[in-house]
């Protein structure tokens, strides 16, 4: 077994674990939590693509890694927004509890 | 013979790694210096609370600890055994765990951001080309471990304290991080070691440190707030201020936990200030050509030791702030003031060495740093107060 | 296949599983801090250093701080009173043991494709900037837009109503 595909069996455990996460637990944080999970996955993945890839000195591997990791703090940040709003009107975060569309 | 007394720790680490065999020897001399710094770090932060003790008390008119030893220096050693023979009491509906963690966490993150200070010429532990990331992620990494001991311990003040804690620090990392870059920018290198070298240049025996010119002036006041900002010091120290919240985040802690606590304090401000000087004042770099003799080492530990006595000084003259004033002041003043910092340094380099870029890029930071203060001053409405209560 | 992989790789899983098993929400948020920090030295470990550092000064520093604040914010401390995992948790574990399935499959079954080792790259923090101004301005530039929109977004969805009464 080489090395990257090593880390490729991590990254794929990693997303599933998050996948796993995201559609079992109640709370909305935790499904956030498990997209959070898979993201960071699919990070892991590029940047072992990019080590043992064959052109490494083009930074391509690094570069989508570094904006993927802006782009998941950014939608961290409104996703969090919007579980905080869903708080404050139903009064809960228990996403079993949340299956009408009347507001 | 100077150059022998500058590398002497260099020297001295050579030689005793030169013992072992040659397949230890780079984990042999960095677990060395690991020691030097666990060992002298703790024992320079014990030295400082005598300091601050009989600095804060010779501000106020009063004497300070003297009677521990000659002029209480031995005060330390009589606090050393008192945490550690205390009663360590964890409350019964604590979270255990991370009660436990939570100091841990603290004082090994700050730790870690003490490998890539230059401490002296050559004398870094570890020469990272990102250090001056690492330093800043290491920084916040630690301000988990606030919210950590603030949620584990099941007591509203704490709780209080950690979220006011964590609040600060995050809005003040973002000016830290500011004013961190327009160095940067101008080295063109995150690495701390080519910073200071890109500073040790003398043109009339005086040094080309960045606090000399207009804009590393006011990033090392911008920095220098946000450092105090960052290590929850006064005039920044609501989340452990005594009158209002016990002592915040750590209330429950008693004993050998609290003083890890204390310790992380010190030590993170021990290393901001040490950032502080190899970003703005040089590093190790002497203040005029004709005292390079002086090793280089001594010149970073008085820097360092210097703007610890600014932080105790700063700690007895000036009232605390409120909490929405410092988040104000945060977001509305300092930050915007850092961008203008950015563009003014970008400035400074394209107009090339005359003495116009001198009056233009002051004139620019002064009446910004003016408008900005007497505007923000005009709109202050002192009318009745409009409260908004939590649902 | 060294000794480091190994470790790093069992603490990272670890602290995933703990963040989607545990019952306490902020002990859940803190394991994810773990598997953060675990995946952080991964990067660093494939020679990846601006990746490893940036995971830990911006998941660590920021999402993981904003996931425990929310936490705070919604009581999620509390445990609910049907347990933490939702009627329909069977389905969800079966889409993602067949989705591990797919997955680890096709790595296993191509795995002897795969480079044995590769030399090591000397990526400088110079490069990385200048591919960021150079090549690839154009996703810089977006990705500086797409964050001012997310802090104003985050900031308008978040915040309380103008005349103090929440709907």
């Amino acid at each position: 077994m080489t090395p990257l595909a090593g880390y490729l069996l991590v990254a794929a455990l990693l997303f599933s674990i998050g996948l796993a996460g995201a559609l079992t637990r109640r709370n909305a944080i935790l499904v956030l939590i498990g997209i959070e999970l898979m993201l960071n996955a699919a990070n892991l993945n590029l940047i072992a693509f990019w080590r043992y890839g064959p052109h490494p000195e083009a930074l391509t591997g690094m570069m989508f890694a570094i904006f993927s990791i802006a782009v998941a703090a950014a939608e961290a940040a409104v996703g969090l927004g919007l579980v905080i709003q869903i708080h404050r009107h139903a009064k809960t975060t228990d996403l079993d509890q949340m299956n009408r569309m009347k507001g | 013979m100077v150059e022998k007394l500058d590398q002497i720790f260099v020297l001295l680490q050579h030689w005793l790694v030169g013992y072992l065999p040659a397949g230890l020897q780079p984990l042999g001399g960095v677990v060395l210096g690991v020691v030097t710094i666990v060992l002298l770090f703790p024992a320079l932060f014990a030295l400082t609370t005598v300091f601050e003790r009989k600095g804060l008390a010779r501000i106020q008119n009063r004497l300070g600890p003297n009677r521990v030893g000659p002029f209480g220096l031995l005060q330390p050693i009589a606090d050393g055994i008192k945490s550690l023979t205390k009663e360590d009491i964890v409350p019964l509906s604590a979270d255990a765990a991370v009660h436990f963690l939570a100091p841990v966490v603290l004082v090994v993150t700050v730790f870690m951001g003490f490998a890539v200070i230059p401490m002296g010429r050559n004398m870094v532990l570890v020469d990272i080309d990102a250090g001056l990331l690492f330093y800043f992620a290491m920084g916040a990494s630690a301000e988990l471990s606030v919210f950590m001991a603030g949620w584990s311990s099941r007591n509203k003040y704490s709780l209080m304290g950690a979220m006011r804690a964590v609040a600060q620090m995050i809005s003040y990392e973002v000016v830290l991080l500011l004013s961190s870059v327009t160095v940067v920018m101008m080295t063109g290198s995150l690495s701390l070691t080519k910073i200071i070298e890109a500073q040790n240049h003398y043109s009339w025996g005086l040094p080309h440190w960045f606090i000399f010119t207009p804009w590393g002036l006011a990033g090392f006041v911008m920095y220098a707030i946000a450092a105090t900002a960052e290590t929850n010091r006064s005039p920044f120290d609501l989340p452990e201020g005594e009158s209002e919240l016990v002592a915040g985040y750590h209330t429950e802690y008693s004993g050998f936990k609290f003083a890890l606590f204390f310790l992380g304090e010190y030590l993170a401000m021990f290393s901001i200030s040490g950032l502080g000087t190899t970003l703005f004042l040089g590093g190790w770099s002497a203040p005029l050509a004709s005292l390079q003799w002086v090793p280089s080492w001594i010149w970073f530990f008085s820097k360092l030791m210097m703007s610890i006595f600014v932080f105790i000084w700063m700690r007895g003259t000036l009232p605390r702030l409120r909490q929405d004033q410092l988040m104000n002041f945060a977001w509305k003043f300092i930050l915007p003031m850092c961008m203008l910092n950015l563009m003014v340094a970008a400035l400074w380099h394209f107009m090339g060495g005359s003495w116009l870029r001198w009056v233009l890029c002051s004139a620019i930071l002064i009446v910004a740093y003016a408008g900005m203060g007497f505007g923000g001053l005009r709109k202050k409405q002192i009318g009745p107060r409009r409260y908004r209560y939590a649902e | 296949m060294s000794i480091v992989f190994y470790i790093l790789a069992t603490l990272t899983i670890a602290g995933a599983l703990a963040a989607v098993l545990l019952k306490n929400t902020v002990h859940c948020a803190l394991a994810l801090t773990v598997a953060f920090a675990g995946l952080a030295m991964l990067f660093l470990e494939l020679d990846a250093q601006f990746a490893g550092l940036a995971q830990i000064l911006v998941y660590i520093g920021a999402v993981a701080i904003l996931v425990v604040f929310a936490i705070l914010l919604t009581k999620g401390s509390e445990t609910p009173k049907d347990g933490v995992f939702s009627r329909t948790w069977l389905a969800g574990l079966a889409i993602a043991a067949a989705v591990f399935a797919v997955l680890g499959w096709a790595v296993i079954q191509t795995a002897n494709l795969l480079p044995n080792s590769a030399p090591t790259p000397t990526v400088t923090v110079q490069q990385i900037g200048q591919a960021l101004v150079g090549r690839y301005v154009l996703p810089l530039e977006i990705v500086a837009v797409l964050l001012t929109a997310a802090m104003i977004g985050a900031v308008i969805i978040a915040m309380h109503e103008k005349d103090g009464a929440p709907k």
